[in-house]
């Protein structure tokens, strides 16, 4: 009954399903990602509504939504955007690494899973989701604040570990041994570093060699090239993900700029197709078991983020209140949790791996702008009252108040 | 002015003012700009960010112009008249040529009122004026023959 009719009918119901739910989102002002998950929870295996005929397409969608994802967030940043940052944030990176992933691993460690998905859940708890923060930070109008590169230094810095730490986990989760295991890595590393010295030295030369004016070829060109590398770099045992990010780096200029503009639709469908698919292979009833331990990790883990900011805010000059903001603003996980942990659900280990991490992103996605938005006057409120004495401005007052006052005249018309 | 890279998002650019008061602009890569003013008592955070389109921008841009172009001058249209400004290519055929040379006025009855050359303008250029790459020359005349204008001063 595996006919072409059950397959369209399946994946477009799912897609039109998709498409409401990501209204429901944008009305609610949210990011549509726990919605796409619970959509996958809903469907699938264990589910009200168990998906057949689509259940390959979806996969192979899923796969290439994981890509899509990856190199777009390549393209948002250029080579030297990368390098400058490594060199003088790596400090801030490093605690980053060291305060978000090990409740993680020490978790996973906890239940008894073992090193592998200790090495997994350490990734899923340490990776701030770029793409909600960046939301975040334009819809509360903080593009300009001074603790803003700060936070986007982390963001680079954990995107850039993406490319080394992707590998690993490939690696381990495919059980090879410690000699096989250190080629890869080096492979990895090798492969990470070429590219982008490539991109340095020659991206002019690539850019060139891509753009085009017509965006149907500069489509079919970039598209083909990615998935391409992403293949080559999947049978290096590399990690397709991380060849599609290194594609998105070595492109910069016009070529980045049209590639960009003409594959955010793409990625936005691929990446949803993704999300579901996640959730397809998440049952339900797994969760309930899992949500006092996801829950546990999502207040330690947003306690550390904050902390992460604080301290990479205060090193660069910020004051008190811009170190909260900066705190606050980096706890959302999203995007790369899940992508991590669909390694790990695709390679079968831990069977609560999924489900544990499903719950903690769902939780911190929509918990992550709260805490961007209230984390500095509660903390400034609370500072004040350990001092002591009264708080100077109960909570933010509103924002026009701040302003110079206006002269409330009638404009001169001309 | 200083500025600060946004990976990911665009660059930011710093003005602080005489009266210590802190500007700032965000250039999004998708053309889209952030006008920011900061708090008094928080100068870390924006009291105000306003997003502006590309087209928003430029408004601002035009009403921030200290030498703001008297309006009468391209409010000539409702008499038919239009002023444009028409810069001339470094590859241009009329480089070091003669004004004289263009026939300008005979074939499209405009006149060139000016030429702004670097940062000083030329008024009522002759018809001897040597024309060079990169100069902008301030045409008057009706809708057709500006376009008439244009077309021969885009000869390479």
């Amino acid at each position: 009954m595996h006919s072409s009719a059950v397959f369209l009918i399946e994946f477009g119901a799912i897609i039109l399903g998709l498409g409401l739910l990501g209204r429901l989102a944008g009305r609610l002002k949210f990011s549509p990602i726990p919605l796409y998950l619970l959509a996958g929870l809903a469907f699938g295996t264990g589910g009200l509504l168990p998906l057949g005929a689509s259940e390959e397409f979806v996969a192979i969608g899923a796969e290439i939504g994981v890509i899509l994802l990856l190199l777009m967030l390549g393209l948002e940043y250029t080579a030297t955007d990368l390098v400058s940052n490594l060199k003088t944030q790596y400090r801030a990176g490093l605690v980053d690494a060291a305060l978000n992933a090990l409740p993680g691993a020490a978790m996973a460690l906890l239940l008894g899973w073992g090193p592998v998905a200790a090495v997994v859940l350490a990734g899923v708890t340490w990776i701030s989701s770029s793409g909600v923060i960046a939301k975040v930070l334009g819809d509360l109008g903080r593009l300009g604040n001074r603790e803003t590169p700060v936070v986007l230094s982390i963001l680079v810095l954990e995107d850039l570990s993406m490319a080394v730490y992707l590998p690993i986990v490939t690696a381990l989760l495919a059980g090879v041994g410690l000699a096989a295991g250190s080629a890869t890595l080096a492979i990895a590393l090798g492969v990470a570093g070429l590219v982008l010295f490539l991109a340095l030295r020659y991206g002019r030369l690539i850019s060139r060699f891509v753009s085009s004016d017509d965006p149907e070829k500069l489509l079919l060109v970039v598209l083909g090239l990615t998935l391409l590398v992403a293949g080559i770099a999947q049978q290096l045992q590399v990690s397709a993900a991380v060849g599609a990010f290194l594609v998105g780096i070595a492109l910069s200029g016009e070529a980045a700029e049209g590639a960009h503009h003409l594959l955010s639709p793409l990625r936005d469908l691929f990446a949803a197709v993704f999300f579901v698919f996640f959730g397809l292979h998440t049952d339900p009833a797994s969760i309930p078991p899992v949500l006092l331990p996801a829950l546990a990790l999502a207040v330690v883990t947003a306690g550390t983020k904050i902390a992460t900011g604080y301290w990479a805010a205060k090193r660069a000059g910020i004051s008190a209140k811009g170190r909260w903001r900066a705190g606050g603003t980096l706890v959302a996980r999203g995007e790369f949790s899940i992508v991590i942990a669909g390694l790990a659900v695709t390679a079968g280990i831990e069977p609560s791996l999924g489900p544990l991490a499903t719950a903690y992103v769902l939780i911190l996605v929509v918990v992550g702008p709260l805490t961007a938005r209230y984390t500095e006057p509660v903390a400034t409120r609370l500072t004040a009252r350990l001092r002591g004495t009264a708080p100077a401005a109960a909570a933010a007052p509103p924002r026009e108040e701040m302003l110079d006052p206006v002269e409330d005249g009638t404009p001169d018309r001309v | 002015m200083s500025s600060t890279p946004l990976p990911g998002i665009g660059v930011r650019y710093d003005l602080t003012t005489r009266e210590d008061r802190r500007l700032s602009v965000v250039a999004q890569r998708d053309g889209t700009r952030v006008l920011n003013a900061y708090r008094r008592d928080d100068p870390d955070e924006c009291a105000l960010s306003v997003k502006l389109t590309a087209p928003e921008a430029e408004a601002l841009i035009d009403a921030l112009m200290p030498a703001h172009h008297s309006p009468s001058l391209l409010s000539t249209t409702d008499l038919g008249l239009v002023a444009e400004r028409v810069e001339l290519s470094s590859t241009s055929y009329w480089c070091g040529r003669h004004l004289g040379d263009t026939r300008m006025r005979t074939e499209t009855g405009v006149s060139i009122v000016a030429v702004l050359r670097r940062a000083d303008a030329i008024p009522s250029p002759g018809p001897d004026f040597r024309l060079a790459g990169g100069d902008t020359l301030i045409v008057i005349g009706t809708r057709e023959g500006v376009d008439a204008a244009a077309a021969i001063l885009g000869r390479e």
